[in-house]
């Protein structure tokens, strides 16, 4: 069970503010039924253009409500310029904290309340748009987005930005990339600790750089896949060339040429060498292997 | 505030009896029964005892029953055990919809070279028999499969099942922790080769299990060093652990028939009267092969975990498929295999009964539920036409 503070549990079973405001000056929405959780917000401005009234409309969890909840309290009283400078650190701190696991929820807060701002400001026109390239295709969040939870809270590794925006917590195949962007980031900071570098292998013999080159898809690259249906094959070893076969899923997936590939070598050179290049066996995909949609 | 337990396929109370049983072994007969001295040798016989009684609940030989950790440990060892007694074959045969305790097993060995096929379900979560027909070969060397899915209680038709296995010549194993204690068996008469049981699924403590062994199955221990089991699993044995479910198994064989009555009565009650006092509401599994005691309930529009945490402030205690209540991201894996659409799944919600409910518990129950899904979708931004 979660371990809920006594201010989320309050504003999850009284939540404040429910509803739709009628003819809002801003309306900020995000999430969507598949995802998970979605929120809806409405703001209405007083004559001196500080936030009047908020709304809000939640599907999901507790912490989604509360976070919702304790949002429109937030932000009440506040001009755009002030309100536009809540972070969801904010909304986390002030419910006293959330579970490590919830903390896109505060997320969630922030962006639909963005995205009204954002709304206000186009006159009511524009509707909440995705920023950037989509990296993370089961949650459709852009890098843009993950950057900015990066910065914004400091994260340095994978799991903590699937906690904090849900990226790379569905097939975990945007997991590759997630990583880049957080070693662009934090990159500064990260070659500033001494981190220790995966212990990657000297001189191998073939024998043994097959089997690492196995042991390294079985434990690093396998389990992402699974999770959403998919998985991979080691054809072969010529070389440096790595031949593999993407199955289920992943194998019809149209980003396999972008995603899969570049994933499986990035690891691949991470944890065996340098050198490897990874190669896709087509014809082998094709064959039927097994019922698994 | 009284606790309305409906979550008995997480775990359940342990009887009163049972208890009673298993009090002496702690502090006054605590001895080993290996040991060879009256003291430690006497615990022996109770040992035995426990083994009749599980024997007689599964329709068995005593001598057929190994005495395990739990049901996690009993897939394990059947699993593991099979495949290293047969090492030429390299196919094992399972469900997309099984317990992870198996599912996880399989796809780990898959990075052992082995090849794992996972047969899917309909939308009622009915197993497709063709399919699996299809994929038993020489190369099988295991069939893995539940007797009865945890979250839904959809029941499979194990004994076919295991006939058409049994006659490719490959080991059938089934998972039957949720089955045990409602379903009748009699497995003198089975082609089930292997079975796993839990304690604290039917009323005995945590941490004891069985896995069921047909006389002639080949299969490696999984643990080793001890002569205990008849050196099919080591290490000295749970006494009251064993004995409490000795006698829970006892106490199941006197109450199936409870079970598929009173029981069956009760959770009919609330899944219909929920079913009808809340709109948008529909029923996860297949009504017709299910266990007598579970029932999965989606609410469209609402989310799980908000669900069971209204239902917590009443003391009512269920669970739910939802991806919030897990810690991942992604809605319960047997849904999805179900194809149950991921509105549905986010907000499904299981209520799992046992002997030890009443009807008032029940009406209770139904007297809360469409208020707190009501609540909660005047919340929800998806019905909007609620709160005109």
């Amino acid at each position: 069970m979660w371990e809920y503070t006594d201010k989320l549990k309050d504003h999850f079973f009284n939540p404040r503010n429910v509803g739709e405001i009628e003819d809002p000056h801003g309306v900020g929405e995000v999430g969507s039924l598949a995802c998970g959780d979605a929120l809806k917000l409405t703001f209405k401005l007083d004559a001196k253009g500080r936030i009047a009234e908020a709304k809000f409309k939640t599907f999901g969890c507790a912490s989604a409500i509360a976070t919702s909840s304790v949002l429109t309290e937030m932000i009440k009283g506040l001009t755009l310029d002030e309100a536009a400078k809540v972070t969801n650190k904010d909304i986390a701190e002030y419910l006293g904290g959330l579970p490590e696991q919830k903390m896109h929820c505060s997320v969630m807060g922030r962006e639909a309340l963005e995205a009204a701002i954002e709304n206000y400001k186009s006159g009511g026109k524009k509707k909440h748009e995705l920023e950037g390239n989509v990296i993370c295709t089961c949650f459709g969040v852009t890098d843009k987005e993950i950057e900015r939870v990066i910065r914004e809270n400091n994260l340095t590794t994978v799991e903590e930005v699937t906690n904090y925006c849900k990226a790379g917590g569905g097939c975990g195949g945007c997991q590759g990339e997630i990583e880049k962007i957080i070693e662009k980031i934090q990159g500064d900071i990260i070659t500033e600790a001494p981190v220790s570098t995966p212990r990657r292998a000297g001189k191998l013999t073939n024998i043994q750089k097959i089997q690492l080159i196995q042991q390294t898809i079985n434990e690093q690259i396998r389990p992402a896949l699974r999770a959403h249906g998919g998985n991979i094959e080691l054809i072969d070893v010529e070389g440096n060339k790595v031949i593999v076969a993407f199955r289920g899923m992943c194998a019809q997936c149209r980003l396999t040429e972008f995603t899969m590939k570049d994933v499986v070598e990035a690891k691949l050179r991470e944890f065996v060498s340098e050198e490897l290049f990874v190669e896709e066996d087509r014809e082998s995909a094709q064959q039927p292997h097994n019922h698994r949609e | 505030m009284k606790t309305i337990y409906f979550d008995n396929n997480a775990t359940t109370k342990v009887a009163e009896p049972v208890l009673e049983e298993m009090a002496p072994l702690f502090c006054e007969l605590y001895g080993n029964p290996s040991s060879m001295h009256t003291f430690g040798g006497q615990i022996g016989r109770r040992i035995s005892r426990a083994r009749e009684r599980v024997a007689d609940l599964l329709g068995c030989e005593p001598s057929e029953i190994v005495f395990t950790s739990g049901g996690t440990e009993s897939d394990n060892a059947a699993i593991k055990g099979t495949l290293a007694a047969r090492p030429h074959r390299r196919k094992i045969i399972t469900t997309r919809v099984e317990h992870l305790a198996v599912l996880a097993v399989c796809r780990e060995l898959e990075n052992h070279g082995y090849t794992i096929v996972e047969i899917g379900v309909d939308k009622y979560g009915r197993l497709d028999l063709d399919e699996l027909e299809e994929q038993v070969d020489d190369n099988t060397a295991l069939v893995t499969i539940m007797y009865a899915n945890n979250e839904t209680g959809v029941v499979f038709p194990i004994e076919k099942i295991a006939e058409l296995v049994a006659d490719r010549g490959a080991v059938f194993h089934t998972d039957a922790v949720q089955a045990i204690g409602k379903i009748p068996l009699n497995l003198s008469k089975s082609n089930i080769d292997l079975l796993s049981l839990s304690g604290h699924k039917l009323h005995a403590p945590k941490g004891v299990g069985v896995l069921y062994v047909r006389k002639g199955t080949r299969l490696s221990p999984y643990m080793l060093g001890g002569h205990q089991e008849a050196g099919r699993r080591a290490g000295t044995e749970n006494v009251p652990g064993i004995v409490g479910l000795g006698k829970a198994c006892e106490l199941a064989a006197h109450n199936i028939e409870q079970e598929n009555n009173k029981v069956k009565f009760l959770r009919d009650k609330l899944e219909k009267v929920i079913l009808e006092a809340c709109p948008d509401s529909r029923l996860n599994g297949n009504k017709e092969n299910r266990l007598p005691n579970t029932t999965n309930i989606s609410f469209e529009y609402i989310e799980g975990e908000a669900i069971l945490l209204m239902l917590d402030k009443y003391g009512i205690c269920a669970s739910s498929g939802s991806a919030c209540t897990s810690g991942s991201l992604e809605p319960s894996h047997v849904l999805r295999a179900m194809g149950v659409p991921f509105t549905a799944a986010h907000g499904s919600i299981r209520f799992s009964l046992s002997r030890y409910n009443t009807e008032e518990e029940v009406d209770y129950t139904i007297e809360k539920m469409p208020g707190i899904v009501n609540q909660l979708r005047e919340l929800s931004p998806f019905c909007s036409d609620l709160n005109a």
